[in-house]
């Protein structure tokens, strides 16, 4: 047992000093009916050879964007990771530490997380940001529970352009307190007054929009967060960090709430997780945050050092009455964001962000030229579009994959019922040949009659 | 100056203080010129640039890692941090879950182009359900406390659909804190009943407390002192009968495989911690992972998607009318799926069994060794953990936090203090299966080192640590004087 250093000689010389004459003396307490008494019907430890080829056998099987041109975002996204950000994630010093309890033996972590919260907080230019949250989801689920404590409101609106994963989860977790939501169309993908207003009363705790919002649209926020705030409703704000380097920041048009999903810094795709569920708001709020927050202090020698601050908003302080249940978060994927942060920078968060934009454009231009293709949609868009294709768009996805091409997220397996929908995302990582080879393989979808 | 001659004692910069204009650390790949201009109207354009540093990578690289050496991790040293079962976590299992074919899947790939990652999370799922002895599992939730609230939105479902949600749950003063939120969360009231005497639930409180009120339990087995609940059938039985349902927090899981499954004790739920029992690495504070196992009562409830499999493929259904929703964006921390399939494979089912025997026996040895000096808070064989009082050491002066941060100039970390709350002065102690004899006897005598030194030098101990790199810190002045990022104004 390669993970187990005690030999049967170990064992028994142990059981000897504990005064009992075997193993089962220890386990007295459990009822003999409820002792189990067969091996458990799992394949016998196997040498660590044996279980890499196993391992490897099944990612053999998934098709991937390590090999395969990826056009897929909705919510997660091929970025490039850089070495650097994987060899520091790797070391044990932060891979294996626990929360950090004891903060004179975790001032590296502890460290971390408060450059951490600076990031988030540049990024979105807000002033309060938390250690993180399990996801995007999970991060607007806690926003809405945040906006109903403060307004003591329980009526939330939110649009249709914000992510339909993350509204599943907000719905899951906050329906049990009787939230209701209501959502507001999007004409043409933008967030528009008109749309929202309908659904504005002295009842809504809080509106929640996407910047850039789930089409990839960038909407003006400035004249929706006025008119939210008019109706004492908080304004919530799914934001993305990587769009930051060039759009205005939510913070900068007085966002109350901004949440977002920050898979994007530094993290792989890796089938939906582990993510990073980002969570920033106005001092106003930040007793209500949800989740760890790290501060500065001072140690006996007057010495900077970091603690964990406003526990009392915590469950193993507060139990029944903590702001939220969190405990155990995204601690290691927050602390790649911050080394990727760090190596990125003000300048290549800018270009990546326009290498983003500009590749989306390319990519519309050319398939505009394409008969059968559609653009709903006008207006800036950032890395993200919304493609009707000629047919279904799971067909059309299948022919690209056959092509190995992962050609975007038909919007049928985001439950949405337009079927011809295709959600499309380009990356810095995307290059002209890749975009020229869909194009290409969309020219022959049409030509060869599949539609 | 700010070195110190001391090292590991010099204040450390932050990022934002070797910052300097113009340097970086990336390159972006390249645009063709071909490509169109990023067209954004001037007033949704960022003007001012968010102040992250600006540092080449070797500068990151160093500050980092100088900041990793200030951290005390598992791969250094003994970590007997009482039900967060910090084993080792091996190496293998961070290099599967970063392999091409898992690390760059997107989450919405099909069916087709996923074969193999849904076939690996199926595999999970029956270990699992091998391990607790229950029919179905969701592997949705992030982590534990995730699946205590997934859990507890089953159980209102269930009840729901008979008509009425109810109204409290159950939980012993013992209970996680993590317990009595979910149960908020879910819509739920705590009632919160004191355990007996020997720190087990005290079946009488139960039964006064039991009505048709009541929508379930939430008990940890073995609890939170480290005690298999003895009266388990029972417990769930009257539970049952007043037609509640039981849930079992699993944190503690590290006891039980291969020796009892609460499947058989009769749960209607557990969730199992992966980043505890199946050796996912803690990362810090996360990324973790909690499956919830259920009985098939409660199958229909389960979130969405359910992954199934059929004779040709693997696939998600959506299509579950009685789901409680969706409690992730996604299927969970994948991440960490792998990681514990590539620890379970490497174990085996007898191995897994191993693990939990050699758990309980380090466990019970430190409870023996250390009882000349220290109060076992219930004298009888533990499982996997064992719980002492410093109540000996207080009446020398010397308080509980003091033994703690006298063990980290010994480059130990303390045991997890002052939980569960019933008891006074707590040390919870869990060596796990990982450490070795020696390593557990030194922790023994460093134990008895610190008591000397409660009798012999108490103010020794109320100024400790004095070899970390900060001294103790003032915690109440961080809350006090709010300072939570690193510039002052918003830009
Ligand atoms: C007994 C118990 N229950 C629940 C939890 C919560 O688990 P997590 O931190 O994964 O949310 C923990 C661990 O922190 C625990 O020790």
């Amino acid at each position: 047992m390669r993970y187990i250093p005690n030999t049967p000689d170990d064992r028994s010389a142990m059981l000897r000093d504990i005064g009992v004459s075997s193993f089962e003396d220890l386990l007295t307490a459990i009822p003999k009916d409820l002792r189990y008494q067969k091996p458990l019907n799992i394949a016998p430890g196997k040498s660590e050879w044996e279980v890499r080829r196993e391992m490897e056998a099944m990612a053999l099987k998934n098709q991937n964007a390590m090999s395969t041109p990826c056009f897929m975002g909705a919510g997660c996204y091929d970025h490039f990771v850089p070495s650097a950000v994987n060899a520091l994630a790797s070391r044990s010093e932060y891979a294996t530490a626990y929360t950090p309890y004891q903060p004179e033996v975790a001032q590296g972590t502890l460290q971390v997380i408060y450059e951490f919260q600076t990031m988030i907080s540049e990024l979105f230019a807000m002033p309060a940001a938390n250690a993180s949250l399990y996801d995007g989801g999970n991060a607007l689920s806690e926003a809405v529970s945040m906006a109903c404590a403060h307004t003591k409101r329980r009526r939330v609106v939110w649009t249709e352009a914000v992510n339909p994963a993350y509204r599943r989860v907000a719905r899951t977790n906050n329906v049990a307190h009787g939230v209701t939501f209501d959502t507001a169309p999007c004409a043409n993908g933008c967030q528009s007054n008109e749309d929202i207003a309908m659904l504005l009363s002295e009842d809504v705790a809080a509106v929640v929009l996407q910047y850039p919002n789930f089409y990839g649209v960038v909407d003006d926020l400035k004249k929706l967060i006025e008119r939210i705030h008019t109706a004492g409703a908080l304004a919530i704000v799914v934001s993305d960090p990587m769009a930051m380097g060039v759009l205005a920041p939510p913070g900068r048009f007085g966002a109350d709430i901004v949440v977002g999903e920050g898979q994007s810094l530094g993290n792989f795709m890796s089938y939906g997780g582990p993510y990073l569920g980002l969570f920033a708001c106005t001092m106003e709020l930040v007793r209500l945050m949800p989740g760890r927050i790290v501060g500065v202090t001072k140690d006996l020698d007057r010495k900077r050092g970091f603690v964990l601050t406003l526990q009392t908003r915590e469950q193993h302080i507060r139990r029944d009455k903590a702001t939220s249940n969190v405990c155990t978060n995204q601690g290691l994927i927050a602390t790649r964001a911050t080394f990727y942060l760090s190596l990125v920078g003000p300048q290549g968060l800018r270009d990546i962000g326009n290498a983003c934009g500009r590749r989306a454009a390319y990519l519309i231009s050319k398939l505009r030229d394409v008969p059968g293709f559609g653009f709903p949609h006008s207006g800036p868009h950032f890395r993200e579009f919304l493609l009707r294709v000629p047919g279904k768009a799971e067909e059309f996805f299948d022919h690209m994959a056959a092509h190995g091409v992962l050609a975007g997220v038909p919007l049928v397996r985001l439950g949405l019922a337009d079927e011809r929908g295709l959600l499309v995302a380009l990356t810095e990582t995307r290059t002209l040949e890749d975009m020229d080879l869909y194009v290409s393989l969309a020219q022959k979808y049409v030509a060869e009659g599949k539609r | 100056m700010k070195r110190n001659i001391l090292a590991l004692q010099s204040e450390m910069d932050m990022i934002f203080e070797l910052s300097r204009n113009g340097r970086s650390g990336y390159q972006v790949p390249p645009t063709s010129d071909q490509l169109p201009e990023f067209e954004i109207p001037q007033e949704l354009r960022r003007n001012a640039a968010p102040r992250l540093p600006e540092v080449s990578e070797n500068t990151t690289v160093r500050h980092y890692v100088n900041l990793s050496t200030r951290n005390h991790h598992i791969d250094k040293d003994f970590y007997p941090l009482g039900s967060c079962t910090m084993k080792y976590n091996p190496k293998v299992n961070d290099e599967m879950s970063a392999l091409p074919g898992f690390a760059g899947l997107n989450p919405w790939q099909t069916g087709a182009t996923a074969q193999g990652a849904m076939q690996l999370m199926y595999e999970l799922s029956d270990a699992l359900l091998e391990v607790t002895g229950m029919d179905d599992i969701t592997l949705q939730p992030a982590a534990g406390a995730q699946g205590e609230f997934a859990a507890l939105l089953m159980f209102r479902a269930y009840h729901q659909k008979n008509g009425n949600p109810r109204k409290r749950i159950i939980i012993p003063d013992s209970a996680h804190g993590t317990n009595p939120a979910s149960i908020i969360l879910a819509g739920y009231a705590v009632t919160q009943l004191p355990s007996d005497s020997n720190g087990l639930m005290d079946t009488e409180a139960l039964k006064r407390a039991l009505d048709e009120d009541v929508a379930g339990l939430m008990i940890t087995n073995p609890n939170t002192l480290g005690l298999f609940e003895s009266n388990i059938s029972k417990i769930i039985d009257l539970v049952h009968e007043a037609g509640g349902l039981v849930y079992m927090d699993g944190a503690n899981l590290n006891a039980l495989m291969g020796i009892s499954r609460p499947g058989d004790m009769g749960f209607d739920a557990c969730h199992m911690n992966l980043h505890k029992t199946f050796s996912t690495p803690h990362g810090g504070g996360g990324p973790g992972s909690g499956p919830v196992a259920i009985k098939e009562k409660l199958t229909r409830f389960l979130p969405v998607p359910v992954l199934t499999k059929t004779k040709a493929e693997f696939a998600w259904d959506w299509d579950r009318p009685d789901s409680i929703g969706s409690v992730h964006s996604f299927y969970g921390n994948f991440g960490m799926h792998v990681r514990a399939l590539a620890y379970i494979k490497s174990m085996g089912g007898d191995g897994l069994r191993a693990i939990s025997e050699n758990a309980i026996i380090n466990a019970n040895y430190l409870r023996k060794k250390l009882s000349p000096a220290y109060q076992v808070f219930v004298d009888k064989p533990c499982m996997h953990e064992v719980v002492l009082s410093g109540n000996l050491q207080k009446q020398k002066g010397v308080r509980t936090t003091d033994i703690a941060k006298r063990l980290l100039d010994f480059g130990i970390h303390p045991p997890t203090v002052y939980f569960p709350l019933i008891v006074p002065e707590c040390l919870m102690i869990e060596p796990t299966e990982s450490e070795s004899r020696e390593t557990l006897d030194e922790f023994v005598e460093v134990m008895m080192q610190i008591d000397r030194e409660a009798s012999e030098s108490p103010d020794l101990l109320k100024q400790a640590p004095y070899t970390t790199p900060v001294r103790r810190l003032d915690e109440a002045g961080a809350a006090r004087n709010l300072n939570i990022r690193f510039y002052d104004d918003i830009r």
